[in-house]
């Protein structure tokens, strides 16, 4: 069933203010109560370029983000001609009225009159609020708070400029439907998924955090910069990715929880202080928000072009765990989880997500903070055998880890193979014995993998397969696809490695057609469940674009 | 009282006659008169005959990747600023493979002891031309001799006004360990650097060419002094200064960040109060 949704895209140059005119608006729509799935696509650079800031709203839950336009907010006259195709049918433009644009239906502002230009994205702000029915005071408050106190000239002028732009509209037709309304709603939160991984891994208690610049995960060292002294972390730019990884291992060895965060180029950089941490047997979670590659590729895109990367990432054999949010609260949760696995099996473990779902703001239920269990790093004195050996021979694989400086007993490890004390040696059964005690780990991370999550029709003629961010487009699209009678079913992944085929391989088996949903050009994860099953998806819906994958998309591709 | 013998005695790896088996016994004495106990202390290491002198003492030891030291010890030293931080590695790892890592411990000052042994050569992997060696030097790798000019740590160090400069000789074992010593006694960044002979594979800087070389600075030199230390700095060839070169008394990195003022960041508790206002502000 197509939810009750109206899709706005807001378009223009950088500079031009638009993602703050996006953000003031979703952030008010949710605080009207309102689902909201908010989708960035911007250019590299920092003026000029085409930039647009889509906010898909809905009084029911939304889980994706819409190709077609219901109102298109144009902040330059190159907006018009490069989305009007987009235009729903009765689709609304808005625009300057110094713009020659004519045609279609049509709101002409007079930016010039009611602000001058130097407001223009408040303007247009005040316009789309009242178009879509939004109280004037609730915005108002949004935008004080947004802007704070700082400059009081601006702010009484951003608020005349809101007021008078509501008062304009109110001469005006109307143009469009108004939003169903919410009755008491309940509170929800506008978070994208680079702040809910902040804070998701500060709520498991990250005490140091090492990052080199690299969109688009940047905005999760943002985040937790701005927090560092009121939650008690060190967040330290390093001077390139090889630092920033090895100064993380150094500080969890040393007993703080740690994490890393990067995109494709700059966890290349960082690969072999993955395989480190691994023969270390350091925990450390990374973060990996994917952007079209090869090389530089398109920076500010999306893709999951680096899952067989990432899966295949440091030399040597060691296990590891991959965990692909799928919704901004699964960015919260599963950073958690790669926190939990980290200490728990004493390595790299992977948070994998992709621009889409970093910039993506959605509506949250508020994170029960009091309720969440808390992580502590190393193990407990008690019961430490002497002489204490860091790499001891145990059953699962786990040895005891203690901190350096903490007691009287010394902390020893290398990243040349080591003996159970952790010094260098070359004697090949110890080398044996350790491979083993190492790859034993990974049993213990396959029970406690997640399972796939699996919706829909229980005996389906086809069956749609993702991971990570494309899992509410490929909900959608099968909602669309069941609305129309088709027998359809969805099973999305949100840990990626390893895999437990006997959580999803009958499911694969006993469904029609599968096919596999993916955001690069190869189908990695169809392959991947390949190798680990021997189950064939041959049937691939792939986007390589740089753009978000989309319900539209999803059923244009089934429709070939 | 901690004694030499808290400090162990092991087998090593390493060539007769080479200059690590000193650094290891000043490495141990200074630590001994600086009065630490092995479990404050940890070794930091990369990958070289050098990066295995940890192995052979008693204390914390990370040997990480080749190169890497500086980092992995930046973040040990901000988690737990009471550790005893020392990274010893040789001028490959600390100069070459680890050059950015170098430039950029000097610019943040962790109080770190950076213990380099500078053979001017790459031993571990048999003798292959070293961010150090002269100019000319000729090797299996570089049958033409090196066409590069050699990098000199000393007058980086000074030149980016690092906290602690100082170069030492493993024939002077007494002088290193005083050195070290005042390096561990610093507070902040403190570079050894550390010549020494490799007989193996440097068959031109060997321990009668240092030794014939090295003296050790007159009282008269003022190591606040920068301008003299920058002189000093780039004497080599004929005559090589060993001793405090340079110091100053900038703020140790971890000594501004206010998380740490009372505490380290190691067993610390979650403050959910903290973090229920700052989930509040997405409301």
């Amino acid at each position: 069933m197509k939810p009750n949704a109206f899709n706005i895209l807001i378009a223009g140059e950088a500079g031009q203010g638009l993602v703050t005119v996006g953000h003031l608006l979703a952030k008010s729509l949710v605080r009207t109560g309102y689902f909201v799935v908010v989708t960035q696509d911007y250019q590299s650079r920092i003026r000029g370029g085409h930039n647009t800031f889509a906010v898909r709203v809905s009084p029911d839950e939304i889980v994706a983000p819409q190709e077609s336009v219901d109102l298109l907010v144009a902040l330059n006259a190159e907006s018009v001609s490069l989305h009007r195709g987009q235009l729903t049918p009765g689709g609304l433009i808005a625009v300057d009225v110094a713009f020659d644009v004519s045609g279609d239906l049509c709101l002409r502002i007079p930016f010039k009159e009611l602000s001058g230009r130097r407001f223009a994205n408040i303007v247009a702000l005040g316009v789309v609020s009242f178009l879509l029915g939004l109280d004037e005071e609730l915005v108002a408050r949004t935008m004080d708070e947004f802007f704070g106190k700082r400059d009081l000239k601006i702010a009484e002028q951003n608020q005349e400029a809101l007021t008078k732009s509501f008062q304009w509209c109110e001469g005006q037709r109307s143009l469009i439907e108004k939003l169903r309304p919410v009755e008491n709603p309940p509170k929800r939160l506008l978070m994208n998924g680079n702040e809910a991984i902040a804070l998701g891994a500060l709520s498991a208690g990250l005490r140091f955090y090492s990052f080199y610049p690299m969109t688009p995960s940047t905005s999760i060292a943002l985040n937790l910069a701005s927090r560092a002294n009121e939650m008690g972390l060190i967040v330290e730019q390093a001077e390139d990715e090889i630092a920033a990884i090895n100064m993380s291992i150094g500080a969890s060895f040393a007993g703080s929880p740690s994490m890393v965060s990067t995109s494709g180029g700059g966890f290349a950089l960082m690969v072999e202080g993955v395989s480190l941490a691994a023969m270390t047997e350091t925990p450390l979670v990374v973060v990996v928000a994917q952007r079209p590659g090869p090389a530089t590729g398109l920076p500010t895109r999306t893709e999951q072009g680096d899952l067989e990367f990432v899966v295949h990432a440091g030399h040597g054999e060691f296990p590891r765990a991959i965990l692909a949010p799928g919704t901004v609260e699964e960015c919260f949760h599963l950073t958690r989880s790669a926190f939990d696995l980290a200490e728990s099996y004493q390595g790299p473990v992977f948070v994998l997500t992709d621009q889409f779902l970093a910039d993506s703001s959605r509506a949250v239920a508020p994170f029960e903070v009091e309720h969440l269990y808390t992580l502590g790093a190393g193990a407990e004195l008690e019961g430490i055998s002497e002489p204490y050996r860091r790499h001891a021979f145990t059953e699962s694989g786990v040895s005891p880890r203690l901190l350096p400086g903490m007691s009287q007993h010394l902390v020893v490890t290398d990243s040349d193979e080591h003996t159970e004390d952790g010094h260098l040696t070359e004697d090949l059964l110890v080398r044996r014995q350790m491979v083993e005690k190492r790859l034993r780990k990974q049993k213990g991370i396959l029970e406690q993998v997640i399972p796939p999550e699996s919706s829909g029709d229980s005996n389906p003629d086809l069956l749609l397969v993702s991971w990570g961010s494309s899992r509410g487009a490929v909900y959608e699209a099968a909602s669309q696809l069941t609305s129309e009678g088709r027998r359809v079913a969805t099973l999305h992944f949100s840990q990626v490695w390893p895999l437990a085929p006997e959580q999803f391989v009958g499911l694969l088996r006993e469904a029609g057609e599968v096919v596999c949903v993916e955001g690069n050009a190869t189908g990695q994860f169809a392959r991947l469940i390949y190798r680990e099953t021997g189950f064939l998806i041959e049937k691939l819906v792939l986007r390589y674009d740089g753009l978000p994958i989309t319900p539209e998309f999803i059923l244009r591709e089934l429709n070939r | 009282m901690v004694t030499l013998d808290d400090y162990g005695k092991y087998e090593t790896a390493w060539c007769p006659g080479c200059g690590n088996f000193a650094i290891l016994n000043a490495v141990k004495q200074a630590l001994v008169a600086s009065g630490l106990i092995p479990h404050q202390v940890l070794f930091v290491s990369g990958i070289g005959q050098a990066a295995k002198a940890p192995h052979y003492l008693n204390a914390n030891v990370f040997n990480g990747l080749h190169g890497r030291s500086l980092p992995v010890a930046t973040g040990a030293k901000l988690a737990n600023p009471e550790l005893t931080v020392i990274v010893e590695s040789g001028d490959g790892c600390n100069y070459g493979e680890g050059g950015n890592h170098f430039l950029a411990a000097i610019r943040r000052n962790v109080d770190v002891t950076l213990l380099v042994h500078n053979n001017q050569v790459y031993g571990l992997t048999k003798g292959q031309a070293s961010p150090t060696s002269d100019t000319g030097f000729v090797t299996k790798a570089q049958p033409g001799g090196v066409l590069a000019e050699p990098f000199n740590p000393i007058a980086v160090a000074v030149a980016m006004h690092a906290g602690f400069v100082a170069r030492s000789f493993s024939g002077k074992i007494d002088h290193l360990a005083d050195m070290i010593q005042q390096g561990i006694a610093h507070r902040g960044l403190s570079l050894v650097d550390i010549l020494q002979p490799c007989p193996s594979f440097n068959k031109v800087n060997t321990f009668a060419w240092y030794k014939q070389r090295c003296y050790v600075l007159p009282d008269e030199h003022d190591p606040t002094d920068w301008e003299s230390a920058m002189k000093v700095a780039r004497e080599w060839e004929d005559r090589i200064p060993i001793g405090m070169i340079y110091r100053n008394d900038r703020p140790a990195f971890e000594e501004q960040f206010s998380v740490l003022s009372d505490a380290s960041l190691v067993g610390r508790q979650l403050d959910k109060a903290a973090l229920a206002k700052i989930m509040e502000e997405f409301a």
